[in-house]
């Protein structure tokens, strides 16, 4: 018997190293990845407490990855461009908003 | 033996997301992502969700994790130094991260009712009707969005021919 507390327990955890790594990181797709961290984290929430026998959780779950596919192909077309445009993807050092 | 594999897991995910917190090498985070997506993939299928475990291996290993590794390799100069992933805001990041999990820990508390015992089995027939019936209206947005998402990321980040050709 698992406790659905402990599925919170890990999720709470996976939710604050991603919130870390993209606190922390400089490189912008190390944050992508931090990103990723944490909306896996809300998803293993959705499938934790979703009742049994109920599909309601299991289709957040599924509409949290899809939207987090289109995010993570937009984010690194974006970080290309920057990265072709500043030649470098170091979050520190692309500080200006003109031309 | 239910516990012990989920425990198992659990620890591989959480230890393998540290590591992505902690490694100075990029590519050694994007393959510890890897890690951390199988075992949050195997926790799925203790919540009786196999369809979105299977689904989280195929899209987010499959398909986010190299796009991912591609986005390391096109965005290195290949200069010969290895690429930068240092990090900054050490302390006030790790105190804010902290918070956050506390605050969690702490209103989950609240939630002690049921847990996963035996392994159940959700019928795949009922989450295709469903999908078809009541979440059709999401299903099709979601297919849209994906869409418009996938055209406007290759034109972000594609060649301009205009440019090319003058």
């Amino acid at each position: 018997m698992i406790p659905v507390e402990h599925f919170y327990y890990i999720s709470a955890l996976l939710f604050s190293i991603g919130l870390a790594v993209v606190l922390t990181r400089k490189n912008a797709i190390l944050i992508l990845i931090g990103i990723e961290l944490m909306l896996n984290a809300a998803n293993l929430n959705f499938l934790a407490s979703n009742k049994s026998g109920d599909v309601e959780g299991q289709f957040f779950a599924l509409f949290v990855i899809v939207v987090a596919a289109a995010e993570a192909a937009v984010g690194l077309a974006i970080i290309l461009k920057v990265y072709k445009h500043f030649k470098t993807i170091d979050l520190d050092k692309i500080a200006e908003i003109k031309d | 033996m239910t516990e012990i594999v989920f425990y198992f897991f659990a620890v591989l995910t959480v230890v393998s997301a540290f590591y992505i917190l902690f490694t100075k090498n990029i590519l050694h985070a994007a393959l510890a992502l890897i890690i951390t997506l199988l075992g949050v993939a195997a926790l799925y299928v203790f919540t009786a969700a196999e369809f979105v475990a299977v689904t989280q291996i195929m899209i987010y290993i499959g398909g986010i994790v190299v796009l991912i590794v591609f986005g390391v390799m096109l965005t290195n100069d290949m200069s010969g130094k290895s690429i930068s992933a240092a990090s900054i805001n050490r302390l006030s990041g790790a105190l804010i991260a902290l918070a956050v999990l506390l605050t969690l820990i702490y209103g989950s508390q609240g939630f002690t009712s049921g847990g996963y015992g035996k392994y159940t089995i959700t019928s795949m027939e009922n989450l295709g009707k469903e999908l078809l019936t009541t979440y059709l209206l999401p299903f099709e947005v979601a297919a849209v969005l994906l869409l418009v998402a996938l055209v406007a990321a290759s034109i972000v980040a594609g060649n301009d021919l205009k440019s090319r050709a003058s």
